[in-house]
């Protein structure tokens, strides 16, 4: 990696927003899996294997799967956060293998949200 | 291989099959069979989908259309009309659980209505570990503006301008700290990072370290840049591997662009930075013993003066401050001194991270503006208690340094000279929410421990005293307290707080002072009725069951490990003393305190 210039934070900016964000003819969906202290003790890589192996058994390309930090209520982890072009982001609580492989299948995958382990849509900002 | 133009992928899981997906199966071959579509259409069993609930559930592919609560007599019309005709059967389809509605905004959840997110701004949004997501979020923005377009003074004056105090728990005005260093003489100087976070039920800096270390290391850049430094540690506890991991690798990252190491952003600015590890000793949280404890010494605090802002690490001027403060600076910067000085307090301004943790049922992390009432942050965010025929009694703030604050002081807003006034502290956030199950001496008795524990010798008043109060609340928690007790306390405690050397000691008896406070029947109760009120101490209580108020359910003779509890329908349950091992399963399980 080259040393960046000033001007260059904007163009770094540009481009992960252009990769991250979901767009049309692009990644059409994400999915992140929160993994804090608190979410790795509950369970949260399990969760993250279970979500690699049905992605590779999706045969997706457009799929975004991340890792990030702890959402603050780490009474309930493992948490996941899956986004789908055009739809607001949805917060799984409680996440577990088997959990996690139907809400890619069902709502990853196919659009139906699966409330019944649903904390919450939308994002925090 | 054959091709289908369809799969149709049945459940046969145990739940699908008891609910009958086993002849619903037989129905679909049957009937794909009947309407000549067995070479176009796949019939598939899989395993549990998870959706037991709705069983049998069935999903038709490549269309991907969920159908649930199948039974043999749908299937003639779901295959002629989806199979033949291409027109899903909607009747039979999953229906969008009215998700809509049910699912709460997030923000119209209690839990982060009430927040505001200033040092916890990136949490749950980036990848921790990959710097240009850092970057998409506005960061290093505020490193560029430090570097391009103010002079070390404007930096110092829009941070004091914030009023932004130090928030490992001293509360000093960060700005005025880095004032001092940077009229401060000398061509080393250092920035420090106190990551030494200690207090019993805290995790506010490991989280930011863990969610979002580029936050840290841009404040601390900010921070060289207006004093006048190359070089800067983060000490960071070893038991933070991943917090260490983080931080190490966002190090890297940061160095392979420039925006650490020689010639920052090409503006010729130099600064290095490295993260120290600390072996676990809660005093090397104390800014003198921190910095010892790099240099290599045994951490062991010093008196002050002279301030680490003149004489601080390799007895350069230096600035600490903590993983929080740090965190906070990239705003400010950005967004200027004066919209973090509309947040919060007169006293206090911006915001401030709790670790909500203890009889609460959202045990998590939250991030609130300075003045946010306890009440609100422990019913509204924390959600109240969990155990519905508790009360709530003491919340701890502030650790072992800190005091608890008793249910008439819950309106209480939360800033620093409020807290104060009620008799803890603000500290680094630590909330520990006790509900009446609690007993206040055990509590006290805890933290004098871990301070004992902890306390690294150098000075008497610390070193004996804290062992000599522990004993006496040792005494009084196994029932042999006696007359004249709390009065040694109060004595002892004075003495201490008068005459230690650094802050660990000074502050080491605020637990019992609080806990004396507000609840002093309780260490009575302790010392001449020999009774626990909230029935913690195992010698206090006496193990009996109390017949009027027993409802005679029988719960607690169910839960004993050992058999003690004998029985009988309509009959007060009886406690054998000579089996009853005292473990207490039998208080935690009665719901009507009939054991006494």
């Amino acid at each position: 990696m080259a040393k960046i210039k000033i001007s260059d934070l904007a163009k770094i900016k540009e481009r992960v927003t252009e990769q991250t964000n979901l767009r049309e003819g692009g990644a059409q969906i994400k999915v992140t899996v929160h993994m804090g202290t608190c979410g790795i003790a509950s369970g949260a890589r399990n969760v993250l294997k279970a979500l690699m192996e049905e992605l590779d058994k999706s045969g997706r390309k457009d799929i975004i799967v991340t890792t990030s930090g702890c959402v603050g209520l780490c009474s309930q982890e493992p948490i996941v956060t899956v986004e789908r072009i055009g739809e607001e982001p949805i917060k799984y609580v409680f996440v577990d293998d088997p959990k996690m492989r139907q809400i890619f299948n069902q709502h990853a995958l196919e659009g139906s949200v699966q409330s019944q382990w649903a904390l919450a849509k939308g994002s925090e900002q | 291989m054959k091709r289908f133009r369809q799969h149709l992928l049945i459940c046969g899981g145990t739940g699908c099959h008891a609910a009958g997906s086993l002849q619903v199966r037989k129905a679909l071959e049957a009937e794909i069979k009947n309407q000549g579509l067995a070479e176009e259409v796949a019939v598939v069993e899989t395993g549990c989908n998870g959706f037991c609930a709705m069983g049998p559930v069935m999903v038709v592919y490549p269309e991907g259309i969920f159908y649930v609560s199948l039974e043999e007599k749908d299937i003639p019309e779901l295959v002629e009309e989806h199979l033949l005709k291409g027109r899903p059967v909607e009747r039979l389809m999953y229906k969008e659980p009215a998700s809509k509605e049910v699912i709460p905004d997030m923000l119209d959840i209690p839990f982060f209505a009430h927040q505001q997110l200033i040092a916890l701004r990136n949490r749950g949004l980036l990848d921790a570990e990959n710097i240009d997501e850092y970057i998409a979020r506005d960061g290093y923005r505020a490193l560029a503006k430090a570097l391009t377009e103010m002079s070390p003074q404007d930096i110092v004056e829009e941070v004091k301008k914030s009023g932004l105090r130090g928030r490992g728990g001293g509360g000093f005005p960060t700005g005025l700290k880095w004032q001092f260093c940077q009229g401060t003489p000398g061509e080393h100087k250092y920035v420090l990072c106190n990551a030494d976070e200690g207090d019993p039920g805290a995790f506010m800096d490991r989280s930011i370290l863990e969610a979002d270390p580029h936050s840290v290391l841009e404040g601390m850049t900010i921070a060289a840049k207006a004093i006048g430094a190359n070089e800067g540690y983060i000490y960071c506890r070893a038991e933070y591997p991943l917090a260490v991991q983080r931080l190490e690798h966002a190090i890297v990252q940061a160095k392979e662009y420039g925006l650490l190491g020689k010639n920052i952003l090409d503006t010729g600015f130099d600064f290095d930075l490295h993260v120290y590890q600390g072996a676990g000793a809660f005093v090397c949280g104390e800014e003198t013993a921190l910095m010892r404890s790099i240099e290599g010494k045994r951490g062991m605090p010093r008196p002050r003066p002279p301030f680490p802002a003149v004489k601080g690490l390799y007895d350069k001027p230096t600035v600490l401050n903590n993983v929080e403060t740090w965190a906070n600076v990239a705003p400010i910067i950005l967004k200027g001194g004066d919209w973090y000085a509309s947040i919060g307090t007169e006293g206090s301004k911006g915001t401030k991270v709790f670790a909500l943790t203890g009889h609460v049922n959202n045990i998590g992390l939250v991030e609130v503006p300075m003045g946010t009432s306890l009440r609100t942050i422990i019913y509204d965010i924390g959600g109240g208690m969990p155990k519905k025929h508790r009360k709530f009694k003491a919340v701890q703030l502030g650790g072992p340094s800190g005091g608890c604050v008793p249910e008439q002081y819950l309106d209480l807003p939360c800033d620093y000279e409020e807290i104060i006034k009620a008799g803890a502290i603000m500290g680094s956030g630590g909330m520990i929410v006790m509900d009446d199950s609690t007993c206040m001496v055990d509590m006290a008795r805890f933290f004098m421990e871990f301070v004992q524990d902890e306390s690294c010798g150098k000075c008497t008043p610390c070193r004996e005293g804290t062992r000599r109060m522990l004993q006496v609340l040792e005494r009084i928690c196994d029932g042999e307290g006696k007359a004249g007790d709390i009065e040694l306390l109060e004595e002892l405690a004075g003495m201490i707080k008068e005459s230690a050397l650094c802050g660990l000691g000074q502050t080491g008896p605020n637990p019992v002072l609080s806990t004396l406070r507000y609840f002093r029947d309780e260490y009575e109760a302790h010392i001449f009725d020999k009774k626990c009120p909230a029935r913690t101490c195992v010698n206090l209580i006496e193990f009996r069951v109390d017949e009027d108020l027993c409802k005679k359910c029988g719960l607690c003779s169910k839960a004993c490990p050992v058999g003690a509890i004998t029985w009988e329908k309509k009959q007060p349950a009886v406690i054998d003393l000579d089996k009853c091992i005292k473990c207490k399963t039998c208080i935690d399980t009665c719901k009507f305190d009939a054991i006494v």
